[in-house]
């Protein structure tokens, strides 16, 4: 019963719930009912999910810093225009997730504010630096890829306006991938410079790839509740299976070989099993101390608060037209 | 870091095709409507997504509580001689 075991891991004061409110809650999401914003919902799924999906959007947004930097690097023109294109989807990919987010009752403002004083977290793949173009190309691959694999299941996650916000993204997430393991093919049939320097960046960025569906399963926090209420449907060692299995015949189909001597396909079961991760790397980046995380934050500060005039500007303006067309009325009637 | 004023919020709704109507699709922050159109167009079709745009403060719309749908829409659930199916019609008299 959850009335009385609500999940301590989410912050927050205990909220003791009306059991026949949490019955009838369990029994929609049960029935595969959609959870729409006015909807009565348990305190800790709401926390759960404004933290879910915030973190989600942040994620998003900060993702736009290691690929922005190799826009005006691009090694040609359609190169080009298609990471910009790419990096504009992934901040509207933020924007959708805000304002699903904003649907629980949190603000836009203290959403941005969270991000900002390092509150709240974003996902530890993007503190790794991009030192190469064929680091582009890695990511649309492998970091787009395992984000389509975590965002597929989610568009059928039981709040309503998160499910319409993954079915959006993911509709756009395929071409970044396509875009990356493009560029990944072209640097694998290019000079064995340009091959090396794929071979390079497959090898720093396979772990981190692995490590974006979260802690194991026996050490996750959140998962049990959350595919309880069907916020989650599959778990992170499944997702995370189902990446390897996908990937690897793509990353031998570029004649590239994983930094990972113990993987192997399993005849028995299907699948490719593969060595293990480094959670301790995992759990220093998350904690702040991964190659980029200063600089990422700090980039995130600096747009915000060069920005702030033009957003106070705007509305100030904003307030001045309405002021005047009153005035306007007022004459004329 | 200075508390920001709230950017005001509204809601989007994009029109895909002729003879279809307006649908909402999600929200933007702007300061006044001509921002807001703009905000909503590169957010919401950036792959030609629509054909019209409306963008409504939300604080302007009014919604019925979910909490009292039972009996908000009642009506219609005991009301079944609003349905076709409900009329015998003879099966000589043909499709009607
Ligand atoms: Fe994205
Ligand atoms: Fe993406």
């Amino acid at each position: 019963m959850y009335s009385q075991a609500l999940n301590e891991r989410v912050e927050g004061p205990r909220v003791v719930e009306d059991p026949g409110k949490v019955a009838a809650f369990e029994a929609r999401i049960d029935a595969e009912e959609r959870i729409e914003p006015n909807d009565w919902m348990p305190e800790a799924y709401r926390r759960t999910l404004v933290r879910q999906i915030s973190q989600h959007a942040h994620s998003e947004i900060v993702g736009m810093l290691p690929e922005g930097n190799w826009i005006t690097r691009a090694p040609s023109l359609r190169r080009k225009a298609a990471l910009l294109a790419k990096v504009q989807d992934e901040g509207g990919h933020g924007l959708y997730l805000y304002a699903a987010a904003e649907t629980l009752g949190v603000s836009r403002e203290e959403l941005c504010e969270q991000l900002l004083t390092g509150k709240a977290k974003y996902s530890s793949i993007f503190n790794y630096p991009t030192l190469t173009w064929a680091d582009i190309g890695c990511i649309g691959w492998l970091v787009d890829g395992a984000a389509i694999m975590n965002q597929i299941p989610l568009c059928r996650t039981s709040y309503g306006p998160y499910a319409r916000a993954m079915i959006r993204i993911c509709k756009e997430e395929s071409f970044h991938q396509r875009q990356g393991y493009e560029i990944m093919l072209t640097l694998c049939r290019g000079t064995a410079e340009q091959k090396a320097m794929a071979q390079d960046a497959l090898n720093r960025w396979w772990w981190p790839s692995l490590m974006m569906f979260g802690p194991p399963d026996a050490e996750s926090q959140h998962t049990q509740q959350s595919m309880r209420w069907k916020i989650k449907r599959f778990t992170n060692d499944e997702l995370r299976q189902k990446f390897v299995d996908a990937t690897v015949p793509q990353g031998h189909y570029l004649g590239l070989t994983f930094p990972d001597p113990l993987l192997r396909f399993d005849e028995s079961t299907g699948h490719w099993r593969f060595g293990a991760i480094d959670w301790d790397e995992f759990k220093r980046v998350l904690a702040g101390y991964g190659p980029c995380n200063r600089e990422r934050m700090a980039a995130r500060r600096t747009a915000h608060a060069e920005g702030a005039w033009v957003r106070e500007a705007a509305l100030v303006h904003a307030e001045k037209r309405r002021l005047r067309e009153q005035a306007q009325k007022i004459a004329a009637e | 870091m200075m508390a920001e004023q709230p950017m005001p919020l509204w809601e989007v709704f994009i029109r895909s095709r002729t003879g279809l109507a307006h649908r909402h699709v999600g929200s933007v922050h702007a300061p006044d409507a001509g921002l807001a159109l703009d905000a909503a167009r590169d957010t919401y079709t950036r792959r030609g997504e629509g054909l019209s745009i409306w963008v409504v403060p939300s604080s302007a719309i009014t919604a019925s509580d979910p909490a009292e749908k039972g009996s908000l829409f009642e009506p219609t659930a005991s009301k079944i001689y609003r349905h076709p199916s409900f009329y015998d019609i003879p099966e000589e008299v043909g499709h009607m």
